[in-house]
């Protein structure tokens, strides 16, 4: 690692050492994100996304194999999506969701994050790309069970000696959506 | 019980033993009992008038959208004289859903069991030496096979309404016209652009599909005139203000100066079924944007279409919330999205959401638009969250033995009606109560389930006795 005249450090061919203490770090600090927001500690929460942020997540369609790659995701910036949508909307949804008078989280549901398979795609510091496998849990009330599983991509913002999530997508495995709804967080 | 006698059973069984308009009580059976359900999807999803999609989705020759009417999936294709097709997808042999996409550009349908091939208009293809419509013609039916006679099922009736593509599978249903009556006027506002010229819109690419535990019929109320269910269900989001205004401004965001939202929002309600939420003569100004050059944009467009509609001794209102009897419902305005409750059992609905666009639209009222759609409807919408969680828990809680003995109060503005201009409509007394939409929109429903025949539907829906009861009314109280 060598730090630039910028005072940021770049990583160009980063040891085997410092990608795993990378890796070991970056992992440690989604499971903490997962935490905050399974204690819906939603504020500390907020403090994790950087002002950039940038939420989406396309829907998925059944199409040809040929057309996989051109069509089978809505595009972000241009077609419907499940969210596709800046840090600004995502503040809208905490406070609705800390309202009270918000039914579809009253009472509020039992959410868990699971964040696997994680990977550095690319470390181009202060900002790395990482990809991941989400399972997002929710059961509410009593029988009602929702699993969405998928694919997603980070790209984190080194900030000081912590981190911010400064883009997020998910493919969500579901062209139709087997939940009533996406009141939560993916 | 032999199956006979549950058959007989089923056949006892009258929707309209199950609603009381006169009273406004309405049996819960009808939203959760698996007989009914099998009645709708027996007498009236293949009668009425459906809404399949959206012609922008099959713009080019060969292009094809799935959907479905009722319990049966349909393909949506357009060939290369532009017509539009509306085909049961399902293979004549054996049934096989011949596509499985969800959309895409084809040349022909092959069914993958044992490859009968159909041209994008529905019939066999035959072209020698190019596509075999029928592996082993000759062999295996000697060439007999008529081709001609064994094409994908064609739906009869498509009709194209300004970019709306609508279908019904009875030879015998009246014309697209007659089934919806004056009730265009809300499809007007939904098609024609902001400028009011007509029919240039189209949808955004991706129609937004999730699953609710929740009778259709739910949804389709909830849009057709139940504004009175906003304050509540709605109240966490009208607290947070995701409105054109910008934060903490109305989700629907009408102006401040013009006397509250509701004032003058009287319901309409027609004989045939369907219903509004507003009324014609509700002009409702584009809203006051955060934006100056989208305010800019829109107070244009609402000049413009004012200009035109006044010319035309038109009034500017009708944007909804609305349903088309049965099962599409729409807003015209901010948000400009259809809806459809596609029934799965009594108790599940599969609800399907387009998205409306002007086709001149400016890049930059695009992509607002796309964005206040989607944190505004569907599953991820802050709006719609809270009303699936009442259609669902409403029809849960309904399901009880217990439950089903008491029925639902459909008695807001009960013998209240106002007259109307329009002929076949009256209006609520009132702007946010009033149940008058809904009480037309079951005895309509009713009259479908039992399987009235075409005469007759139509002879019920020619004379509103609910005209002669308000004129009886006003007679009385002079
Ligand atoms: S089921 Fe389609 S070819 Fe046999
Ligand atoms: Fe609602």
């Amino acid at each position: 690692m060598t730090a630039t005249q910028e005072g940021t450090t770049e990583m160009t061919s980063p040891t085997p050492m410092e990608r795993m203490a990378l890796h070991y770090e970056i992992s440690d600090f989604l499971f903490r994100e997962a935490d905050l927001l399974d204690e819906r500690r939603y504020t500390e929460w907020l403090d994790l996304l950087a002002d950039d942020y940038q939420y989406s997540v396309p829907m998925r369609m059944n199409v040809k194999y040929d057309d996989v790659a051109r069509l089978e995701q809505t595009r972000e910036g241009a077609e419907v999506c499940w969210f596709d949508e800046p840090k600004d909307t995502v503040e809208m949804r905490v406070t609705q969701l800390e309202t009270g008078v918000h039914w579809a989280e009253e009472p509020v549901s039992r959410v868990s994050h699971l964040v696997t398979n994680i990977r550095l795609d690319e470390i181009s510091l202060p900002e790395v790309e990482v990809s991941c496998r989400f399972l997002v849990y929710r059961n509410r009330v009593a029988d009602e069970t929702d699993f969405l599983v998928g694919r997603r991509r980070d790209r984190l913002r080194r900030v000081g000696d912590d981190w911010q999530v400064c883009r997020r997508t998910l493919l969500l495995d579901q062209s139709v959506l087997l939940a009533k709804n996406l009141s939560i967080f993916v | 019980m032999t199956i006979e006698d549950l058959e007989r059973s089923a056949e006892q069984i009258r929707a309209s033993d199950l609603i009381d308009i006169e009273s406004g009580q309405i049996s819960r059976e009808i939203f959760v009992d698996d007989r009914i359900h099998k009645m709708e999807l027996e007498n009236l999803f293949p009668r009425a008038w459906l809404f399949v999609g959206h012609a922008s989705q099959v713009p080019n020759a060969g292009d094809f959208f799935s959907s479905w009417m009722g319990s049966d999936p349909v393909l949506m294709t357009r060939d290369d004289k532009g017509e539009v097709f509306v085909l049961l997808n399902s293979c004549r042999h054996r049934g096989m859903r011949v596509s499985r996409y969800d959309e895409g550009n084809t040349m022909q349908f092959t069914c993958p069991y044992h490859a009968w091939s159909y041209s994008i208009d529905g019939s066999l293809v035959d072209v020698p030496g190019d596509l075999h419509g029928v592996p082993h013609m000759k062999s295996a039916y000697q060439g007999m096979l008529d081709k001609a006679k064994w094409g994908l099922v064609r739906c009869p009736r498509v009709h194209n309404y300004k970019g709306l593509i609508f279908a019904t599978w009875d030879p015998e249903a009246p014309d697209f016209e007659e089934y919806a009556g004056e009730f265009h006027w809300w499809l007007d506002n939904l098609t024609d652009a902001f400028d009011g010229t007509e029919g240039e819109t189209e949808v955004f690419r991706g129609v937004m599909k999730w699953r609710i535990k929740s009778n259709w019929k739910f949804v389709s109320e909830n849009f057709l005139g139940d504004t009175y269910h906003g304050a509540s269900t709605h109240a966490s989001v009208e607290a947070v203000g995701i409105g054109p205004g910008g934060r903490g401004k109305r989700r629907h965001g009408e102006r401040q100066n013009q006397g509250g939202f509701s004032k003058g929002r009287m319901k309409t309600s027609f004989r045939l079924g369907h219903g509004a939420s507003d009324n014609l003569a509700y002009e409702l100004p584009y809203p006051e944007f955060a934006e100056p050059e989208l305010t800019e944009y829109f107070d244009a467009a609402w000049a413009k279409r004012a200009e035109k509609l006044r010319a035309e001794g038109r009034p500017l209102g009708g944007r909804g919330p609305a349903t088309m009897f049965p099962n599409m419902s729409f807003s015209a305005g901010f948000p400009r999205t259809i809806l459809v409750a596609h029934p799965i059992s009594a108790t599940e609905t599969e609800v399907w959401r387009w998205f409306i666009v002007d086709k001149s639209a400016p890049d930059h009222v695009r992509e607002w638009l796309r964005q206040y759609y989607m944190r505004y409807a569907g599953p991820g919408g802050m709006t719609e969250q809270d009303d699936m969680e009442n259609w669902d828990y409403a029809t849960q809680a309904s399901t009880g033995v217990v439950a089903r003995r008491f029925p639902y109060n459909y008695q807001q503005g009960l013998g209240r009606e106002q007259l109307s201009e329009l002929p076949g409509a009256v209006h609520s007394d009132h702007a946010i109560a009033g149940e008058v939409n809904a009480r037309a929109f079951y005895r309509r429903w009713s009259e479908f389930v039992d399987n009235l025949d075409w005469p007759e539907l139509t002879r019920r829906a020619s004379v509103d006795d609910r005209v002669d009861a308000i004129i009886g009314r006003e007679a009385a109280e002079a």
